[in-house]
């Protein structure tokens, strides 16, 4: 009854008029940020932290949050129309949404994409109201070689689970991650992989760099060169009722999505390092996982575009709890809201939620308002961004190239990123024609700086010893059945073998 | 179809084997006390690209693979006549950055891409290459405060007229 009593003040809190403005304002500028390609979450809330010094800290935070929420909305929106996840968290619902919007219903995977992260937003909220002190010792209990099994497993649902040539899917995997090694080795910090010698690969190749190169321009080639340059498949009609069969529709066939990347999301979330980009992708493959038609996915499934969308923002409200109740920061995102909580006097730790509690639960009212703020603006938009599908692709075509250009500069500040950008998208574009999937190279390299420190920390550990993945108690099971998925096609090629040898 | 697939293979496969030498440079194994070093980790991924690369091509060899059992050509006229034009255009685009400036840049593209790609009328095409590279600088100098290249010094009074209106 406690937790009601702080509730009902918190929700009181966030709904004073300078907040209640402050989420209105946050939420829109993020949804807007969020679907621009190149930049996210980081960005907005990066950029809006100094105007925040002119509101006292409970308002300030709540607006920052407010962004993020928005952004996570709105990254599903260029995923969708235009093919490019705008941020690393978008990513998955890239492979669902864009097919429903080039079959022409794009409405119903943004209003799948705007309920589902309704839902995913909520369902955190509550978990984080009844449980955050709890969550977070659990959390704290992840150490290296259980984020690394987790990484293992996310790897290992694409190779278990992609109906791809399963050479390619591997070798697309191994590309991305060698792709992340690129730069300085972050353990020793030694220049690593400068490839032919070249200065500008000593900062790295960014996820966005090949992510706008592999949808933004490779993708496009491929798309006008296989449709010939005449693009019909868009469906542009709007009305108001559209939109509630649409919301129906995608009640029906995404709220299986939507619950396991709810619950998911927030689960990977909370856990230290992890974020919403990880809880996204496996929230997709478990939910391909357990779907009785997972044929259906990468070809406009509404559930394949739930369970991103629900995830990714689950997760970043899941991401919060570490960051309040510990001091760790569980996204780049809540890295810099964590910053902006020190610049106002604030210590993060077990001790806010006694000493600030006026604070926290004033932001955890934010969170439900934020929510509901965030669902209605977005859907409120979604006839202006089915509008954009209505050009004629020629207009369409050299605006997206534009974008991924212009926002790939944005997200890198460097030239060298460009010309990678443009090379990368012509690999893609030849890549793509031999059926090599690059899906799995996006995720790699996104997961890549996760997965490299948290492995050479487990051997560390176990003074080589790889069992430690397969000793341990949360690692273990996690690890086991990441091989199994991985031994899965295989598996099914013998028992296929095995039934024509006995007919 | 038949012959790219296999070419493909070898040419990723050569990259797989010029990132194994590549990571060599870090230890590649197992150091007391510290780990595994540097290079272990993409040395391994590298490895793995290559064996990839050889079930891709036992696939091929095997004709197990749709492009490996295809006699059609990769692409036709058509095909390349994409690649070249809307590809190039983006190479083209990127290459004009360093001189008239990213806006400069974006306004040049759409109007090749408007008029010439996609013939569509002067004036649409006039008015989208002028009225979206206005919009990006407010956006992304005024709102954002993120700079983008500006070219050759020939672009400066173009600048110091945008500058006036945003500061």
């Amino acid at each position: 009854m406690e937790v009601l009593s702080f509730l009902a003040s918190g929700v009181l809190t966030a709904l004073e008029p300078i907040n209640l403005g402050l989420i209105l304002i946050g939420v829109t500028v993020g949804l807007f940020i969020g679907a621009m390609p190149g930049l996210g979450s980081v960005n907005g809330v990066a950029i809006l932290l100094p105007i925040t010094f002119l509101v006292p800290p409970a308002s300030a935070i709540i607006f920052l949050a407010a962004i993020y929420y928005g952004a996570m909305y709105g990254g599903a929106i260029s995923s969708v129309t235009l093919g490019i996840p705008g941020a690393s968290t978008a990513v998955a619902t890239t492979f669902d949404g864009r097919p429903l919007a080039l079959q022409g219903r794009a409405s119903l995977a943004l209003v799948t994409a705007a309920l589902a992260s309704f839902v995913g937003g909520t369902v955190a909220t509550v978990f984080f109201s009844l449980f955050a002190p709890l969550l977070a010792t659990v959390a704290l209990n992840f150490g290296p070689p259980e984020i690394f099994a987790l990484m293992l497993l996310a790897f290992a649902t694409f190779v278990g689970l992609g109906g791809d040539d399963i050479p390619k899917t591997i070798f697309s995997i191994c590309f991305g991650l060698v792709l992340a090694t690129v730069g300085f080795d972050t353990i020793s910090g030694e220049p690593r992989l400068v490839l032919f010698d070249i200065q500008g690969f000593l900062r790295g190749i960014g996820f966005i760099v090949l992510a706008i190169g592999v949808y933004g321009i490779g993708e496009m080639l491929w798309t006008i060169e296989q449709t010939r340059g005449e693009i019909t498949t868009t469906n542009p009609k709007m009305t108001v009722k559209g939109l509630a069969s649409d919301a129906k529709e995608a009640v029906r066939r995404g709220w299986k999505g939507t619950w396991i990347g709810s619950l998911l999301g927030f689960f990977v979330g909370v856990l230290p390092a992890a974020g919403a980009t990880p809880g996204s992708l496996m929230s997709y493959g478990v939910a391909k996982m357990v779907s009785k038609t997972p044929e259906e996915y990468g070809h406009g499934s509404p559930d394949g575009v739930a369970a991103p969308e629900a995830a990714n923002n689950s997760a970043s409200t899941g991401s919060m709890l570490p960051m309040l109740t510990l001091g760790i920061p569980g996204s780049p995102t809540t890295a810099i809201l964590l910053g902006g909580m020190v610049i106002w006097g604030l210590t993060p730790g077990p001790r806010l939620f006694i000493d600030e509690s006026e604070f926290v639960w004033g932001l955890i009212g934010s969170f439900y308002i934020s929510n509901l703020a965030a669902v209605l603006i977005n859907l409120a938009f979604i006839p202006l961004f089915v509008w954009m599908l209505r050009m004629p692709f020629t207009i369409l075509a050299p605006l997206i190239f534009v974008l991924s250009i212009v926002g790939g500069f944005a997200a890198s500040r460097s030239m060298h990123d460009l010309w990678l950008i443009v090379i990368f998208g012509l690999g893609a574009f030849f890549m793509r024609k031999f059926d090599y999937p690059l899906a799995p190279a996006v995720l790699a390299i996104v997961l890549g700086p996760i997965a490299e420190p948290t492995l050479r920390q487990s051997l560390l550990l176990s003074s080589g010893d790889p069992a430690i993945f397969f000793t341990r108690p949360i690692a273990g099971p996690i690890t086991v059945i990441a091989i199994i998925l991985i031994l899965l096609p295989a598996i099914k090629l013998l028992r296929r073998k095995g039934r024509v040898a006995t007919s | 179809m038949r012959q790219g697939e296999i070419s493909l293979a070898g040419i990723l496969a050569l990259f797989s084997l010029y990132l194994m030498w590549k990571s060599t440079e870090l230890p590649i194994g197992y150091i007391r006390g510290q780990g595994p070093g540097g290079g272990f980790w993409p040395f391994w991924l590298s490895v793995g690209m290559l064996l990839s690369c050889l079930a891709i091509a036992w696939n091929w060899w095997r004709g197990k693979s749709p492009a490996a059992l295809s006699d059609e050509p990769l692409m036709d006229a058509f095909g390349w006549r994409t690649v070249l034009f809307v590809g190039g255009g983006v190479v083209g685009f990127v290459a004009m950055i360093s001189i008239v400036s990213m806006y400069g840049a974006v306004a040049l593209f759409l109007i090749y891409y408007l008029r010439f790609l996609g013939r569509h009328s002067w004036l649409l095409t006039l008015a989208i290459a002028v009225v979206l590279p206005v919009a990006l600088f407010f956006f992304f100098e005024g709102a954002m405060q993120i700079s983008m290249p500006q070219g050759l010094p020939f672009t400066q009074p173009f600048f110091d007229v945008m500058y006036d209106i945003i500061y």
